[in-house]
């Protein structure tokens, strides 16, 4: 047991995550289930139908979403990238000098070139 | 002294510490909104609640608001997916405990010969790790506007996630200019950094080196957060209470548990990134170094407990002021919210990086 | 400690992807494929890659998942509408590929040793961002040129409807 336990780098901050995942995961299934458990049940067709301004519902939510979202989606996905390469280019910035600063540039300006046509095609408009 | 148990000790304690700092804080912080919104609005606020006959400002009432959602009908609507319904406040829960770990809290003590960051766990990753973990919180907006099966809901859960992940490409490149400034991701790091003076008066704070990236990434957090100013995905004159529309009991007060410990996280980090963290103004490691030369020796504890203090109060101020922009500025259109993101705040943020980067070659590199 | 998280992180990455394919309903499969890239970012933080954990979280589980769930919102089947696939014969094709993936896998990692990538900052971000801005920087600055096509694919498609 001594030797098990000394084997494990219990130091390590990752630890600390690992525990904090098993307090958050914890803590939400607990809410949901204490608050299933202790709350009343009395049932009510139109109590239990959804909302919609005190009629019954007259259609169902099924509805399809514009294709604008999806659009959203894939630029959100092309910037989240890009500032995943950001992260080490910064924290090494100061090391790799003008070198790096140019080739951050050619990256962000082909993608920059992205967002421009995005914007010209009016991906980015809302109304 | 046996070292793994030591090591699990300073982990748990640390754990309970922080957490129900953080905690607390939160449940003070759904009393000072309602309490401020209160005496902006020249009422008194909520003011019944009383433990033997005690109201002390209301101070109880979260205290029954947790209480009374407990045992409130649980509710499910029929038509709504039920598993995924479940689960969606969870998806919004479990993010916002996760962020707690991030934060550093003071710099790192000395116990029994060892370095102890007051910090749940001072990662490498540092900053990654609060965007890994923080991003999770879409997954419980767009579950429960989808899972309840409801038009409101629906519209809400879509404008919300839109606008979550619009600012978050925001949020990502505004702190970039940070890390190239202290070249770390870590924020104890960044808060050591913040240690320094600038032209040996002012105190080397993100705000002084990074204006623009502050803004950004203060206004990136409010819209995060789905707080006024860009609190429209529940604009109650048109999507009734957008996503959670048709949650009660517990579940809904688990969004709003999210919602305030995004907050108080919030505010803890931007603290940390833009205005010294745990930095006290002058004070060092032995006592406080004024630029003019004047010295003050300062005990070893003292500087601790100014630092935590310092840190503490910085976290508080930029709660408080989530709630004094609630009740200051109106509430946005959505074309507008858009518009500002991907048309004003990105490429701001870029040109943020760009020029932060030719400022620190010229310095660094003395000229080409 | 670190065979057992091995074997629970692995188990629960392996069942999270058998979930994904299997489950009938769309949204089920986008939450396992979640839980699944959790899984193998906490491998990655095992072996030390931490920074790849981070982005792997970020960019997988924070950003191309919400594009999944997104199109499975956009075209929102009815749940009693969902459709059965009974294309056995494709099953059976795909258990066998599964099969010999597996197979190849295998052999590989029999026939190459492993890097023992341990150490220390192996993988925190300097380190990752060193080898990426120097030894791999083309493969970098084409990465960019991939995602612009992406970007004008994706309008292109949906170019009509706005």
């Amino acid at each position: 047991m001594a030797n098990f336990l000394s084997s494990i780098r219990f130091s390590d901050p990752y630890f600390s995550v690992l525990l904090m995942l098993v307090i958050g995961v914890g803590m939400s299934v607990a809410f949901v289930l204490l608050s299933q458990a202790l709350g009343p049940k009395r049932y009510d067709r139109v109590k239990y139908s959804v909302y919609e301004c005190g009629v019954d519902p007259l259609t169902t939510a099924s509805v399809r979403v514009s294709v604008k979202f999806y659009l959203l989606a894939i630029l959100f996905i092309l910037f989240d990238l890009e500032t995943a390469f950001l992260y080490p280019w910064a924290v090494l910035f100061r090391q790799l000098g003008w070198f790096g600063f140019l080739e951050m540039l050619v990256f962000l300006l082909i993608l920059l070139a992205g967002l421009i046509y995005a914007w010209k095609k009016g991906a980015l408009e809302w109304q | 002294m046996n070292a793994p148990l030591f090591d699990i000790g300073v982990s748990v304690a640390r754990i309970a510490v922080f957490f129900a700092f953080v905690f607390g804080l939160v449940v003070i912080m759904t009393w000072v909104e309602r309490k401020g919104a209160a005496y902006m609005q020249d009422r008194r606020g909520p003011n019944r609640a009383r433990i033997l006959g005690m109201t002390l400002g209301g101070i109880f009432h979260p205290l029954a608001d947790a209480l009374k959602f407990l045992f409130k009908e649980d509710f499910i609507p029929d038509s709504a997916h039920r598993l995924f319904y479940q689960m969606a406040p969870m998806f919004a829960l479990a993010p916002a405990i996760l962020t707690i770990a991030i934060i550093p809290f003071g710099p790192p003590v000395t116990v029994a010969g060892r370095q102890i960051p007051l910090q749940i766990a001072d990662l490498n990753v540092g900053i990654l790790y609060l965007f890994a973990v923080s991003g999770m919180a879409v997954y419980g907006v767009v579950l429960a506007g989808w899972s309840s099966n409801s038009k409101y809901p629906l519209l809400g859960g879509l404008r919300s996630s839109a606008q979550m992940i619009s600012y978050e490409v925001s949020m990502g490149l505004s702190i970039v200019g940070i890390l190239m400034v202290f070249s770390s991701v870590q924020l104890s790091e960044i808060a050591r950094g913040q240690g320094e003076l600038l032209f040996g008066i002012l105190p080397k704070w993100g705000v002084f080196v990074q204006p623009l990236g502050f803004i950004l990434f203060l206004v990136a957090q409010y819209a995060e957060a789905n707080r006024t100013p860009f609190d429209l995905p529940e604009g109650e004159s048109e999507l009734v209470a957008g996503y959670h529309t048709e949650y009660g009991s517990f579940k809904f007060s688990m969004f709003m548990m999210a919602e305030y410990l995004h907050m108080v996280v919030g505010a803890a980090v931007v603290a940390t990134l833009f205005f010294g963290g745990w930095q006290f103004p002058y004070l060092g490691d032995a006592g406080f170094l004024f630029p003019g030369g004047a010295a003050v020796a300062v005990p070893a504890w003292a500087v601790l407990l100014l630092r935590i203090g310092s840190f503490v109060a910085k976290t508080l101020f930029f709660a408080w002021l989530y709630v004094w922009v609630r009740w200051t500025i109106p509430r946005f259109r959505y074309d507008q919210v858009m518009r500002l993101g991907w048309k004003v705040m990105l490429p701001l943020a870029l040109l943020n990086i760009f020029v932060t980067g030719l400022v620190l070659l010229l310095i660094d590199r003395g000229g080409v | 400690m670190e065979p057992i998280l091995f074997i629970l992180f692995g188990a629960i990455a392996v069942a999270g992807s058998i979930m994904v394919v299997t489950r009938k309903h769309p949204m089920a499969s986008a939450l396992y494929l979640i839980l699944t890239l959790f899984a193998v970012a906490a491998l990655f933080v095992l072996r030390q890659a931490h920074f790849l954990a981070a982005i792997q979280v970020i960019v997988y589980a924070g950003a191309v998942v919400v594009l999944f769930i997104f199109v499975i919102m956009l075209i929102n089947v009815p749940e009693n509408k969902l459709p059965v696939e009974r294309l056995t014969a494709l099953r059976f094709l795909g258990v066998a590929a599964a099969g010999l993936l597996i197979l190849e896998g295998a052999v590989l990692a029999r026939k190459t040793t492993m890097p023992g990538g341990t150490a220390a900052d192996s993988g925190s971000v300097q380190a990752v961002g060193r080898a990426l801005f120097t030894d791999y920087l083309l493969a970098f600055e084409i990465t960019s040129v991939l995602l612009l096509a992406a970007v004008i694919g994706a309008i292109a498609l949906a170019k009509k409807k706005i």
